[in-house]
């Protein structure tokens, strides 16, 4: 019985004028365009230098900042008010202030002070550039083996997140995650409208007063969204290694066997709201409303554990959330399954229970 | 002649709308059972709940011998249904829909492909084997959702205005499609608005505001009401209705 339902949905999805091109559009679209609008890569950061010491120190600090390419110093003023005036203007991003006496400080005392202004307008930014900075002042106080403490104004958090990305390169912590999405959206938002589109189409009625059996009925509106998922995350992993060479550290079997478990969660979640919705414009709404949410609670876009507590408990209801944790985990660090337990187990549960509710909440009778 | 129908006492109520109220009848097997109403009577949701699509507020009833309260599932096993409003797939072949139901109610893939050439070759059809269902005529389509409905060889048959829009040839048709379905031992239960072709069934059934009003062989009810044809009868009882169309 399985068997005739499975492939009338694929024929059913292979005849929809639309439907198979955006399949395999979407995902090669998502992934070249949105890692440059998600990129939070800092370039061309505009400085502003008071140099009140003017020492040959500080003209050293001041050349390695030079031969960094994402800081340009563009201006030098005398006090921190005029450069202070600069940044009120849009002209700088940051001032950098090396105060009198910073190389008698250092040279005397092992110790010198040295303060990193930021325009925090734009938070991540600014924070980012002002890393940028701080590192560089830190690899010459290595250097000369004694320590610049670094006033932060205003004081900043290192993530952790840069940790396996070294280069701080944007793409490498969105294309992973990004595929989620794009899984997220096919693999959710279409079973979403299946089900219900058969109820306006009024094929419903017919399935309904067949011997079908429940889980039968859902297995057969999952498995189709379960092999595309499979195409999905393919095309997504080769636009990964073409486009940016991007591979993953650890295996790609562990890769597949997580989104093979992530799809029947999202796909599972689309089938429930299916049949709760009457229309499809029920369905589309109710897909935005939750999609919305797990996509911006999971992580995608910020780091999950600088969330308030609360908003990280609401977040651990994401499905997304852990899928997002194993695609960095395994292509940034190359974790494997065995330390990736946590997270299977954690989508194993959403699997039974989002797929339990679809088959509990689809009625036959009204 | 053992009954395979039996309705007792059954009722639906929506919130304060009494959509069928407290009816009672048995059809018998083979039989074309004429189920006759306005609209707004009753005639879809007593034979919703006959079908297992939804539940009886009270009263009981069987089909096939089983319990529609609790054996719903094994009706749907016995029964053919072909809804008002058309319900095959318009996206796929007519070869194709005619093998997805047959397999939903579990038949052999041989058996489906020979019954299949069968069947377009007494329809007419085979032409239009490869055809997607949106690009058939109307009453192309209703043909091909009745032959659908009896593929698999139910007992019973439930029609809910199958010939609805459709020209009087092919209306002419479609009832002698019924009959032979009759012939076959198919139980036949059908509602109608038009009135001639309740004069082909074995017996009728007429449903004002939820109430079986009348019930007996057409012949037997002219002769009750004192009327020329089904029509006039129709027309008697409908005065009666006090339920606004809805």
């Amino acid at each position: 019985m399985l068997g005739y339902l499975i492939e009338k949905e694929f024929k059913q999805i292979k005849r929809d004028w639309i439907l198979p091109k955006l399949i395999l559009i979407f995902p090669f679209i998502a992934l070249i365009l949105l890692p440059y609008a998600a990129n939070f890569d800092i370039k061309d950061t505009r400085v502003v230098v008071v140099d009140n010491d003017k020492s040959s120190y500080s003209n050293q600090i001041l050349n390695k900042l030079r031969a960094n390419t994402s800081i340009n110093i563009n201006y030098f003023e005398d006090t921190y008010a005029k450069a202070m005036d600069l940044i009120q203007e849009d002209r700088a991003d940051m001032i950098i202030n090396i105060p009198s006496g910073f190389e008698k400080d250092y040279i005397v005392n092992k110790n010198s002070k040295l303060l990193i202004a930021v325009n925090t307008v734009n938070g991540m930014k600014g924070s980012i550039s002002a890393m940028y900075a701080q590192n560089i002042i830190s690899d010459f106080s290595l250097e000369k083996n004694s320590s610049i403490q670094v006033i932060n104004s205003p004081s900043m958090e290192i993530q952790p997140l840069y940790a396996f990305n070294k280069t701080l390169n944007y793409k490498f912590f969105m294309v992973p995650a990004l595929m989620v999405m794009i899984l997220t959206l096919i693999c959710g938002f279409l079973p979403a409208f299946n089900i219900v589109g058969e109820k306006e189409k009024g094929n419903m009625e017919q399935i309904n007063v067949s011997p079908i059996t429940k889980p039968v009925f859902i297995l057969s509106k999952l498995i189709p969204y379960w092999i595309i998922g499979a195409i999905v995350i393919s095309i997504g992993f080769l636009v990964a290694w073409l486009f940016y060479g991007i591979t993953p550290q650890g295996s790609i079997f562990t890769v597949y066997i997580f989104s093979f478990i992530f799809t029947l969660a999202i796909s599972g979640l689309g089938l429930v709201l299916s049949n709760y919705a009457q229309s499809y414009q029920q369905a589309v709404f109710m897909m935005f409303f939750f999609i919305m949410i797990l996509i911006l609670m999971s992580g995608l876009y910020t780091p999950f554990t600088s969330m308030p507590p609360w908003a990280q408990a609401i977040g651990s209801f994401s499905p997304l959330k852990y899928f997002i944790d194993v695609m960095r985990c395994v292509y940034l660090k190359g974790s494997n399954i065995v330390e990736l337990l946590p997270q299977l187990y954690a989508l194993l549960g959403f699997v039974a229970v989002v797929n339990t509710w679809a088959i509990l909440s689809y009625r036959k009778k009204n | 002649m053992e009954d395979v129908i039996v309705v007792r006492d059954l009722t639906k109520r929506f919130g304060h709308f009494v959509a069928v109220d407290n009816i009672s009848f048995n059809v018998k097997k083979g039989e074309i059972f004429g189920f006759l109403g306005a609209n707004g009577a009753g005639k879809t949701t007593a034979m919703r709940i006959l079908c297992g699509l939804s539940r009886p507020t009270s009263g009981e009833a069987w089909v096939g011998g089983f319990d529609i309260r609790h054996e719903s599932e094994k009706i749907k096993k016995n029964i053919g249904y072909m809804s008002q409003k058309f319900s095959l797939y318009q996206d796929l072949k007519v070869w194709e829909n005619i093998k997805l139901f047959a397999g939903i109610y579990g038949m052999k893939r041989n058996e489906i492909a020979s019954k299949t050439d069968i069947l377009l070759k007494e329809l007419g059809f085979e032409k239009e084997k490869n055809t997607l269902v949106k690009d058939l005529p109307l009453g192309w389509k209703q043909k091909l959702a009745f032959s659908v409905a009896i593929f698999h060889n139910p007992k019973i048959v439930f029609l809910d205005e199958p010939t609805g829009g459709v020209d009087p040839i092919t209306r002419r048709q479609f009832w002698e499609m019924i009959y032979n379905a009759s012939q076959k031992g198919i139980t036949v239960f059908v509602t109608t608005h038009y009135m001639d072709e309740a004069e082909y069934c074995d017996r009728i059934s007429i449903m004002v505001d939820g109430r079986i009003e009348a019930m007996s062989s057409p012949k037997e009810l002219k002769r009750e009401f004192n009327a020329e044809n089904i029509d006039e009868v129709f027309r008697l009882l409908a005065k009666k209705s006090t339920r606004k169309e809805i």
